[in-house]
């Protein structure tokens, strides 16, 4: 970018009412079950409900005559259309060789391995029929012995795949410095078991697949891509034994992914395989019992954990071992939970020695992958608990023991644990941590709220306060790509290879395009995500895609100013490099201006690129005020503040507005929500009268503030990724919270979720 | 198997008449149907709400009732709620308060603020929080819909000009 026309923030920072919203507003979005192409047939799974057993047979004969059905496909039906073998789903995110056989086989083969593990598909002219016609499948299953939790995993005795001899697949380790040495001479260590729950995203659309075949040497076109479709067209591709350029990824609107959306699914096979073979649009919707029986569940880990401080609260170490639940396959991004909450349990704070180990333990339950915050929330979790422990303990100021151990802008880039396997060295990029702490302090009147701590209301109701500190990692690699086309009519085209899941991406993208090119918001088309936008594109995670994806366009507006600036050279009577572009993507020299229309601009265009292999992190603290009833365990939630530095806010509506929904988000699996299985493997919470969600009711008081101080140094935008980190410190919080109004009642939680009966039955433990 | 019934209602203003199965709850009958896919069907066992419609001023759960049972009903949905030109004043505060974010709810908890205002232009923020806790959001952490709601309530009031397409 030549610095004449450098980066003018005009649209960037300010509140933009979302251009999404005119049509989702108006009922006129587009999700996957609106297509209504001719010839559909809808798709039904027969699911096994065995959460462990070996497939004796499957006769479809009675389904394939039922009315309206137009084909049933088993395991062998899918061998046999993909060259004798059932094509297996496996890692995406930090993939293994050794890896690799753990990964799920698209429909159950041979072997079922836990409850909802897909069995048959049937495709029918309704869904109505399709369902029916699942009712006269007939299954028969030899029931093994399940392994339902990590204990019985770790046992080996079943193991879920006896040939590869464990059921542990791997072991993760994160350290730095050495840990042995800083215990050996630590004056004060204090270590603790903590465990967070099985629990997921539930976004509101369910998951869903559309695929239409348009024969032999064109297309497979496939709608419903979220988060990656570069990706998944790659492994579609692969799988269905297509060249990359004949498979399309479609991406429309999109009701909310969390992370669990858009990953490679059985059923992201099975429809397009089901469409090629039976040369019918095929589409399948996810139905609420599914979606909670078998898109990726997170967040149930266990984990042994101890911290060595000096008398004076600074922390020199910290150590454990994590075992993560990972239910009965790795799949696309099983790996980063176990990963990240190896990684992160030292969350912002200097630690000099670290060594956590972290188990992937395999169970007969669903999956598991990730989820806003993975890893993250869980390790928060544990590590705030055991700072309020040790900080008791050692008669200190909660507060102070933190702030001791914040880095400040000194300590930049200051290094986290480094990862193992494959590695993978972390850094914080900038930052005073210390400024969120005590905006965060001042927002929430802590000093005023400090006499509560244990106070007992006049109804009897204990009184608590707590506050937590976090980090949020963004900005994942290794690229992401933009397209910029001069349309006819003079407005600019944008495409990128981010993905919209909700979070507003357009609007902001859009603000980011217009301030880099001197053209009016309204004057810019946004197209994103789909495959047949960009040759390469990365997508929606990791909270990348605004750094990367809003970089990108940077990098696209500077090439599409170059081009005109070439194209007005000639006709200004100068050198390219003489050309000033400016507003309306204007082109002048020495008094002369031509517009974009004078130029015949219509028709240039650029590409942009921008490749980073920095992540950025975004840090701030939380706070919160509980009351808790001793006489039902039930709390409230009275008051709560986060404080986030992301950078560089490029819309303060919707970056405050992610923070807000990821605060009751966490709230949710803090105190209610619960994937349960009972000790058969059987799935206990298959609707949403079992599976607890927040309601406008429960979380009325919360405050969202979010700070520019710290633009990162890793782009362009000096943005930091955003929408995780408010859910990241929630669990770790109200538990501390907890704690606190109960202290002269000697409650320690020590699990999530925070539920009525649970903490009834820590405050009956200690009474009697 | 079922053969269709014929079933006749007033949908956003206009009559109309289906022939469905039987079994087809109204959303189906909406989103398939009429294509007024507007009307989403979050879990299909009448708890999240975001099937919500408006059938004779009441708001109900979409999923839960057939489309046979709408017969002789005046059935309004999200897209009766505006005309193309403009979004009604509830649409127009949720925009300005950011009450959306994936949009899926949104068409429920349009409706059910809608039927509430309509009934209850002066409902406070507590009353619109116990209304709206039928319908589930996961992206919002629903304040700014009550704010939005909350802040719509002058249009409904009886001085108030009439809303875009009512």
């Amino acid at each position: 970018m030549s610095a004449k026309d450098a980066f003018v923030a005009s649209a960037v920072g300010t509140p933009v009412e979302r251009i999404e919203d005119l049509r989702l507003l108006r009922g006129k979005g587009e999700y996957v079950d609106d297509l209504h192409p001719p010839g559909l047939l809808h798709a039904a799974f027969l699911r096994s409900s065995v959460a462990h057993g070996v497939i004796r047979s499957i006769d479809t004969s009675a389904a394939l005559k039922m009315p309206g059905v137009h084909g049933v496909f088993t395991s062998e039906d899918i061998a046999r259309g993909s060259g004798g073998k059932v094509p297996v789903v496996s890692l995406r995110l930090a993939p293994l060789p050794e890896l690799e056989p753990f990964g799920q086989p698209v429909i159950a083969t041979g072997r079922v391995r836990y409850v909802g593990e897909p069995l048959a598909v049937v495709l029918a002219d309704s869904a109505g029929q399709a369902e029916d016609a699942l009712e006269v499948i007939e299954v028969d299953i030899d029931p093994l012995d399940p392994v339902p939790d990590r204990h019985a995993s770790a046992r080996n005795a079943p193991m879920l795949f006896e040939h590869l001899g464990r059921n542990c697949p791997i072991t993760y380790t994160a350290a730095k410095g050495d840990t042995d040495a800083a215990f050996k001479r630590a004056p004060y260590a204090r270590k603790e078991t903590f465990r967070t729950q099985r629990h997921s995203a539930v976004c509101m659309e369910p998951r869903g697949v559309m695929a239409v075949w348009d024969g032999p040497g064109t297309k497979m076109t496939v709608s419903g891509a979220a988060k990656v479709p570069f990706s998944t067209r790659k492994i579609l591709a692969r799988h269905m034994d297509l060249p990359e350029e004949c498979v399309d990824l479609i991406e429309g609107d999109v009701g909310g992914g969390f992370g669990v959306r858009g990953e490679f699914y059985c059923e992201d096979f099975l429809i397009p395989f089901a469409a090629r073979k039976l040369n019918r649009p095929v589409k399948w919707i996810e139905d609420r019992r599914e979606n909670l029986l078998t898109s990726n569940h997170s967040r149930e880990i266990d984990m042994e954990l101890e911290i060595a401080c000096e008398k004076d609260g600074t922390i020199i170490g910290l150590r454990g071992q994590a075992w993560v639940d990972a239910g009965a396959y790795l799949r696309t991004s099983a790996a980063v939970p176990p990963r990240n909450v190896a990684q992160f349990c030292s969350g912002p704070y200097r630690i000099p020695n670290i060594h956590i180990e972290s188990s992937v333990m395999l169970t007969n339950k669903n999956p598991i992958g990730t989820y806003r915050g993975p890893g993250r929330f869980e390790g928060d979790f544990f590590r705030e608990r055991l700072i309020d422990m040790a900080a008791g303990d050692l008669g200190l100021d909660r507060v102070e023991m933190r702030r001791r151990n914040l880095p400040t802008d000194a300590d930049m880039p200051y290094p986290l644990a480094t990862l193992n396997n494959p590695e993978k060295k972390e850094e914080l990029d900038s930052g005073d941590y210390n400024l969120t702490l005590d905006r965060c302090l001042a927002e929430f009147k802590w000093a005023e709220k400090a006499p509560l701590q244990g106070k007992q209301l006049p109804d009897g109701r204990y009184q608590g306060i707590a506050i937590g500190c976090f980090i949020e990692g963004g900005a994942a690699g290794p690229r992401e790509n933009a397209r910029m086309v001069i349309d006819n009519d003079g407005f600019v085209s944008v495409f990128v290879g981010s993905t919209s899941i909700g979070q507003g991406l357009e609007t902001v993208c859009i603000q980011i395009a217009s301030d880099a090119l001197g053209v009016g918001m309204d004057r810019i088309r946004f197209y994103h995500g789909s495959t047949t936008y960009l040759k390469e594109g990365f997508g929606s995670y990791h909270s990348r895609s605004v750094v990367m994806g809003g970089s990108a366009i940077l990098d696209a507006a500077a090439n599409l100013k170059a081009e005109i600036r070439k194209k007005a050279a000639g006709k200004l009577g100068c050198t390219p490099d003489q050309v000033t572009v400016g507003a309306g993507l204007a082109a002048s020299h020495s008094g002369r201006t031509l517009s974009l229309a004078e130029l015949g601009g219509a028709g240039l265009s650029s590409e942009g690129t921008f490749a980073n292999h920095h992540h950025t992190y975004a840090y701030g603290a939380a706070a919160a005020h509980v009351a808790v009833d001793p006489r039902t365990g039930k709390v409230e939630l009275l008051e709560y503040v986060t404080v986030e530095d992301v950078g560089r806010i490029i819309n303060p509506l919707t970056t405050v507005g992610q923070a807000v929904g990821a605060v009751v988000q966490g709230l949710g699996g803090t105190f209610m929500e619960h994937l349960q299985y009972d000790e058969n493997g059987q799935f206990l919470t298959g609707s949403l009268a079992d599976y607890l969600l927040p309601t406008s009711t429960d979380f009325p008081n919360i405050k969202a503030i979010v700070l520019e101080n710290s633009p990162s140094p890793h782009n362009p935008l000096g943005a930091k990724g955003a929408g995780e980190g408010g859910i990241v410190p929630v669990g770790g919080l109200l538990a501390n919270a907890v704690a606190n109004a109960l202290s002269s009642l000697g409650v320690q939680p020590r699990e999530l979720p925070l539920s009525p009966p649970k903490i009834w039955s820590l405050i009956h433990q200690r009474s009697t | 198997m079922q053969s269709p019934v014929s079933t006749k209602f007033e949908l956003n203003g206009k009559a109309v008449e289906a022939k469905v199965p039987a079994r087809t709850t109204l959303a189906d009958c909406l989103r398939h149907h009429f294509m007024q896919t507007g009307t989403h069907v979050g879990c299909e066992h009448g708890v999240c709400g975001a099937c919500t419609v408006i059938v004779d001023g009441a708001a109900v759960r979409s999923c839960l009732m057939l489309a046979v049972q709408a017969e002789g009903s005046k059935v309004t949905t999200v897209e009766g709620l505006s005309n193309a030109d403009h979004l009604s004043a509830l649409q127009t505060e949720f925009r300005k308060h950011h009450a959306l974010q994936c949009g899926f709810c949104t068409p429920g908890m349009l409706t059910t603020a809608h039927a509430l205002l309509t009934d209850e232009p002066d409902a406070d923020r507590e009353r619109i929080r116990e209304v709206l806790s039928g319908n589930i959001c996961r992206c919002t952490g629903y304040i700014p819909i009550v704010e939005a709601v909350y802040s719509a309530r002058a249009a409904y009031r009886k001085n108030a000009k009439p809303e875009a397409g009512q």
